[in-house]
């Protein structure tokens, strides 16, 4: 178990090098100049571009780049300086991270918690009612585009009804970020109701299943702990790999509900082309996507017993 | 209905979730009257709050607020009146005395000096510290020595400024240019305190000033706290207790905040939201003209766009374009159509005149014959560019490209031709590798016809990105600049416009206006003439 969590943990390293370098390269093959739109609509002075430029090191060719900025994270974990007004990287990813893990975690318990308890009850009366309304309702929810949902939220809750604040206020409290949780969730949680409802319908028809009652077993424990823990495979899988995607790809919801998080830093990243913030939120990124995924391997073998790590 | 039942339960416990944020929802209006905190909508600065490196108008309410130079435009009128300066003497238009007035200070105690001015211009002008309105003092006697167009800086400091006591200064320009005085209330030429110099990182945490507020607290990326500065020694002292300025993530969450009571000022209403604004504000709606022109530049380099016979062809799409139509239906009149180069917050005095006159007037049959005297448009498809991520362009270039095709007859006459973003725009534009029109704006530095047509057109100017270049309009912005009476070089500056639109230089499309809403809880809300609403005379009811 501990050399197999060493070796994943080895195999680490060449992934973050390899992404770095290709994210890298694919903002710098991205047309147009990042300093230059800095300028507006105006006439720029060619010293002064240079000169900042060559400040930026932007100068210098792609592989130079590539070094100096690898160099300075590992030995000074410097990430370098935003181009649009010099703030450190760090201190940007330093704001932005926080509010983000907060509005993930939320998201997160959101879709665990109504998506499993509805994946469980549709997948016990699996071809009855209320399973159809399960279906019905999912349905809905993966339908619906987020921002359509986000809109009617903050529509019906905020200005309708005034129960709460139509946008999350600099201060950033925990209970505003709820209605963006719950449209960051949303989705997430119908396809975690489904895959429940299916995996749990097709394990009750298992043959450890009828030998579990037919030991007499309890109903709560035959359910609870015998097919709870083999039908849960799949959706920790899925819950496994969506914790990156809710830090990552909050782009509408953030910008619904005026969350200055990671997924709205990107976009602005991506447009303005700022190299060095991008390629630092992704590294991030990709940091969370790897430990969780190692994370999610390890649980399998908590969950299924047959599986074993050497 | 059994069904029914559980969608009910599930929206209860949707209900439940959502009504705990009711609670958190928080009240931070700051106080009532003379002392009552104003908020506003903000956008992160795009660079350093430093005066000569701010560009952009989301920096430039920061300044505006905390610094106070040698001219302040009136926030109606735009014209420049003195402010720290007691009298600007010259008898050649070239050689500037500035004398001071006394008693002010900045906020942190040090009195502002005649050197507190050239100090911060020498900072300003020299091409290591990289600031971006460097040019903005490009007139000055021995700019290119601390700032050469290539390579390393000659000297430290430029020759034209000197130093004569505490409270007076000379300047000498490189060349005549009567006008300069009036340019002096750009944040640019805003004074510095020693304490910029000694500790640079920590003023830009915290920027020290000589206006009317001062910076209490300053969180980068959310949100900057302004408080009055009740020592203050200025007339336009700040009628409320404060201005807090929120970072939005776009204008839309800025207004829904607005319309639900948490936000006092917007000083940008979302497009999407013009058609609402009357229900939602009445009255608390501002809609006024605003230092910006938008127009399409042509690209003179290309050959094809620059023919004998050319000025026809572009006075013709000039005339195939219904800008009255356009400005009522896709801007919702937060654009004028325009009848100059100029803009309107110049007023007639300032040289706002008609002088586009029919050529900026829609006619479909006069379009047409005159496309068809200058040759057709070149290549049967003209392409207009534009940036496709920011300020929703598209949607104007599709209806200028329609209101064309329609005026000619001719459905493939005009298309719009979208880049990505506006960096790679940028550098199309000004590596010359437009090949149609293209879409330029431009945002007046100071309210001078002069900065509407000098920047922009005379020849090899820094922003003449369609390379415009006219003997004789260059001639008269010359000896408008050596014009000491200022009524008669403005007239000269409209003879020049006069030559502009003879050749049509660029195509005039409209003025843009500046838009804001407020909240209940303020008045006397208005925006000067750079869209910037005038913070300091806002009063919190």
């Amino acid at each position: 178990m501990g050399r197999y969590v060493a070796r994943r943990l080895l195999q680490m390293i060449p992934v973050f090098l390899g992404t770095t370098f290709l994210i890298f390269f694919m903002v710098y093959s991205l047309p147009g100049d990042p300093v230059l739109g800095l300028f507006g609509d105006k006439g720029v002075d060619p010293a002064t571009l240079a000169a900042k430029r060559k400040e930026l090191g932007l100068d210098l060719p792609i592989w130079q780049q590539y070094w100096n900025y690898m160099t300075n994270i590992i030995l000074h974990f410097d990430f370098g300086n935003q181009i649009r007004n010099g703030r450190p990287v760090t201190e940007v990813l330093g704001d932005a991270f926080p509010i983000t893990l907060q509005l993930a975690a939320l998201a997160f318990a959101f879709e665990l918690i109504f998506g499993i308890g509805l994946g469980v009850i549709a997948g016990l009366k699996a071809g009855r009612l209320a399973d159809n309304a399960v279906l019905i309702f999912t349905l809905l929810i993966i339908s619906i585009p987020v921002f359509v949902l986000g809109f009617i939220i903050k529509m019906v809750f905020a200005f309708e009804l005034g129960w709460m604040a139509p946008n999350v206020s600099n201060e950033q409290k925990w209970s505003e970020l709820i209605a963006p949780a719950i449209v960051l969730g949303g989705l997430s949680l119908a396809y975690v109701a489904r895959l429940t409802r299916t995996s749990m319908a097709e394990n009750l028809r298992a043959d450890y299943m009828r030998t579990a009652i037919a030991k007499g077993l309890p109903k709560r424990r035959v359910i609870g702990v015998h097919l709870m823990r083999n039908s849960m495979i799949p959706v920790v899988t899925f819950l496994g790999t969506d914790i990156g995607a809710l830090m990552g790809g909050a782009v509408v919801t953030e910008g619904i509900f005026n969350v200055k998080g990671v997924g709205g830093l990107i976009y602005e990243s991506i447009t303005r082309r700022e190299g060095t913030t991008l390629v630092g939120l992704v590294t991030i990124l990709v940091l969370v996507y790897l430990a969780t995924s190692l994370l999610i391997d390890l649980l399998y073998a908590v969950l299924d017993p047959r599986i074993r790590y050497a | 209905m059994r069904g029914a039942t559980h969608a009910k339960w599930a929206a209860l416990a949707l209900a439940v979730a959502l009504t705990a944020t009711a609670c958190g929802g928080g009240d931070d209006s700051g106080g009532s009257g003379a002392d009552g905190i104003v908020s506003s909508s903000w956008g992160d600065p795009q660079n350093p709050l430093e005066p000569a490196n701010t560009n952009e108008v989301q920096g430039g309410k920061v300044l505006a607020m905390i610094f106070r130079g040698l001219k302040q435009y009136d926030p109606k009128t735009g014209e420049a009146k003195d402010m720290l300066a007691e009298r600007i003497e010259t008898t050649d238009s070239t050689n500037f005395r500035i004398t001071l007035k006394s008693g002010w200070t900045f906020s942190n105690g040090e009195k502002v000096t005649a050197k507190s001015f050239v100090d911060a211009w020498n900072y300003g002008a020299h091409l290591k510290n990289n600031q971006k309105n460097a040019f903005f003092f490009g007139q000055i006697e021995g700019y290119d020595q601390v700032h050469p167009e290539e390579g390393q800086a000659k000297a430290e400091t430029m020759s034209g400024l000197k130093v004569v006591d505490d409270r007076t200064f000379t300047v000498k320009l490189s060349q005549k240019f009567s006008l300069w005085p009036e340019t002096l209330g750009y944040a640019a030429f805003a004074p510095l305190p020693k304490a910029f110099f000694d500790d640079h990182d920590a003023w830009l945490s915290k920027p020290v000033g000589n206006g009317p507020y001062t910076v209490d607290s300053y969180a980068k990326g959310s949100q900057m706290a302004l408080k009055r500065w009740d020592g203050y020694p200025g007339e336009d002292k700040a009628q409320n207790g404060g201005v807090t300025l929120k970072v939005y993530t776009d204008n839309n969450t800025a207004y829904t905040d607005l319309t639900a009571g948490n936000l006092d000022l917007v000083d940008d209403v979302p497009a999407s939201q013009l058609k609402n604004v009357e229900a939602d504000l009445g009255d608390r709606y501002i809609n006024v003209p605003a230092g910006i022109i938008q127009t399409l530049s042509i690209p003179f380099y290309d050959k094809a766009w620059d023919t004998p016979d050319g000025d026809k062809l572009r006075k013709g799409i000039s005339r195939a374009i219904n800008r009255e139509q356009i400005t009522e239906t896709i801007f919702q009149k937060t654009r004028t159509p325009a009848v100059d180069w100029t803009s309107p917050v110049l007023g007639e005095e300032g040289g706002f005149k008609n002088i586009c006159g029919d050529f900026c007037s829609y006619d479909a049959a006069e379009a047409k014959k005159l496309v068809a005297e200058g040759g057709g448009i070149p290549g049967g498809t003209m392409r207009i560019s534009y940036n496709a991520d920011t300020g929703s362009h598209k949607e104007w270039v599709d209806a200028v490209c329609n209101s064309i095709n329609n005026a000619l007859g001719n459905n493939r006459a005009c298309v719009g031709n979208p880049v990505g973003t506006f960096a790679d725009y940028r550098n199309q534009v000004t590596t010359q590798k437009m090949t149609g029109p293209f879409r330029a704006g431009w945002q007046m530095d100071y309210p001078l016809i002069q900065n509407f047509l000098q920047p922009l057109y005379y020849t090899n100017a820094s922003s003449n990105d369609g390379k415009w270049s006219n003997p004789e309009f260059d001639k008269l912005v010359d000896q408008a600049n050596a014009e000491p009476d200022t009524q008669k070089a403005v007239e000269i500056f409209q003879r020049a416009e006069e030559v502009l639109r003879d050749d049509m230089g660029a195509i005039p499309l409209w003025y843009q206006n500046g838009s804001a809403g407020y909240s209940e809880r303020v008045s006397n809300v208005a925006l000067n003439p750079f869209s910037v609403p005038v913070y300091n005379e806002i009063k919190v009811n």
